[in-house]
């Protein structure tokens, strides 16, 4: 099942013990597009995107991804996504190899082993798959957390200022990751000089609510789904 | 539905073998348990004065509460450890059903608890002198263990979310394993003795765990995600 649009949030709300994180969102991103997800700190933005990943239920509103609805197809829609934070999320007593190896088990890839060490490759860690994760710096931790989110080929990739603590052979391949047509990536960054260099729309949070709606080139694949973007009332 | 079933047994296969790997590697949760039973068992030993008629009442509350007890500190990182790599959220994200992570983590709790036990059960028969049918023990210490495993892997799961977890998993866990740890009790006892039915308290044991593994397996997806 294919979908033009990735993600598609209705009235979306997420509240944390009566107070809202995110209110009142209308969002549609359309399948392709690359977004910038700006905002000061405690605008919402890692509670959009963890909303987007599954990892949290919505209060209020509808949300849709990849077409799917994440409540009543949960699988399909998080076999569809990749999510990369701040925090690594590996085990730090396997190595970089076996971290591989158990995410791709988990999400059945099709020849894990050569898919592992592509990735691997791609993130200039070969040499160093069979350290543990705990052996590994700062920057090559991050560079395999990006690995993991791509291990299954996501068609949605979440990021959450994945440039924290990674290096500058981990920013290139992040910058090469980002730049491949096809794939639609959602990134929360204080870096917005480097963000807006790749980014297609640039949306900005504001206590929770979208106060800012821009895109920025109109030959982006929202432009080819037909999908107009406008400048949200603040 | 073959096919299912299969995906489904790799996917929970996966898991365990991960949770074996790691504690392989960090003997953090094993060795814990192992020398928290040897402590018990040392000093029940030293503190009580077993003679041959009182062994059979007293020795078993010592065997299950060593079991017990050893066994919340092995199910209290089973979800902290994951929640504090940030691995919990990794583990969400992928497509699996809620249930087989459940299960996963189960069987990776019981296997360490049979484990601990498989170290405990000859110790105490050493240390207490009692004569028992080693054989007999086993359908009773697996029945019972996968009893507490199954409603502690519930509760550890849904203490990760809260800060007091470490206070909060035996608050929540000990009430209800009651019923366990009685049935284990009173099942040790009559082999001992020889007196008693053993099978009366295997029921309990297997109708403890059967209910339990429904409700938990029907419940889990609520307690994991956010």
């Amino acid at each position: 099942m294919t979908s033009t649009w990735a993600v598609e949030a209705a009235n979306l709300g997420r509240a944390f013990d009566e107070a809202w994180a995110i209110r009142d969102l209308d969002l549609r991103i359309p399948a392709g597009q690359r977004v910038l997800l700006l905002g000061p700190n405690g605008s919402g933005k890692t509670t959009l995107l963890r909303l987007l990943a599954t990892l949290l239920r919505p209060t209020s509103g509808s949300l849709r991804l990849c077409g799917f609805d994440p409540l009543r197809q949960g699988n399909e829609v998080r076999g569809r996504i990749g999510l990369m934070g701040h925090r690594p999320l590996l085990y730090e007593s396997l190595t970089a190899e076996e971290n591989l190896g158990f995410y791709s088990r988990m999400y059945e890839v099709p020849s894990p082993e050569a898919r592992s060490t592509a990735l691997l490759r791609l993130v200039g860690l070969e040499d160093r798959a069979h350290l543990r994760v705990r052996a590994l710096s700062r920057g090559q931790q991050q560079r395999l957390a990006l690995a993991r989110a791509l291990l299954h080929d996501p068609p949605l990739l979440l990021l959450d200022e994945p440039d924290t603590g990674l290096d500058e052979e981990g920013l290139a391949v992040l910058g090469r990751v980002l730049s491949e047509e096809g794939r639609t990536v959602v990134m929360a960054t204080h870096q917005a000089e480097r963000g807006l260099a790749w980014a297609d729309r640039v949306l900005v949070l504001r206590g929770g609510r979208l106060s800012e709606d821009r895109l920025l080139r109109p030959e982006s694949a929202m432009s080819r789904s037909g999908a107009v973007a406008s400048e949200a009332t603040p | 539905m073959t096919t299912m079933a299969l995906r489904a047994g790799k996917q929970t296969w996966a898991l365990v073998a991960k949770d074996l790997l790691v504690e392989w590697r960090s003997k953090e949760v094993f060795s814990a348990m192992v020398l928290y039973v040897a402590v018990v068992l040392v000093i029940y030993n030293f503190a009580f004065e077993f003679r041959r008629d009182t062994v059979a009442v007293l020795a078993p509350g010592v065997l299950w509460s060593a079991v017990i007890f050893a066994g919340l500190l092995g199910l209290g990182r089973t979800f902290a450890a994951e929640q504090d790599q940030g691995t919990l959220d990794a583990l969400l994200l992928c497509p699996v059903d809620r249930g087989l992570i459940f299960v996963g983590k189960l069987l990776a709790s019981l296997l360490f608890m049979l484990l601990v036990q498989a170290i405990t059960v000859p110790v105490f028969v050493t240390l207490f002198d009692v004569r028992l049918s080693l054989p007999a023990l086993v359908p009773l210490v697996v029945l019972g263990s996968l009893g507490f495993a199954v409603l502690g892997t519930l509760f550890a799961a849904m203490a990760t979310h809260t800060r007091a977890r470490e206070m909060l998993l035996p608050l929540l866990l000990l009430p209800l394993v009651v019923p366990v740890v009685i049935a284990g009790v009173r099942g040790t006892q009559v082999l001992i003795s020889g007196e008693g039915s053993l099978a009366v308290w295997l029921n309990l044991l297997a109708g403890f765990d059967l209910i339990f593994l429904g409700v938990v397996y029907a419940l889990f997806e609520y307690v994991l995600e956010g």
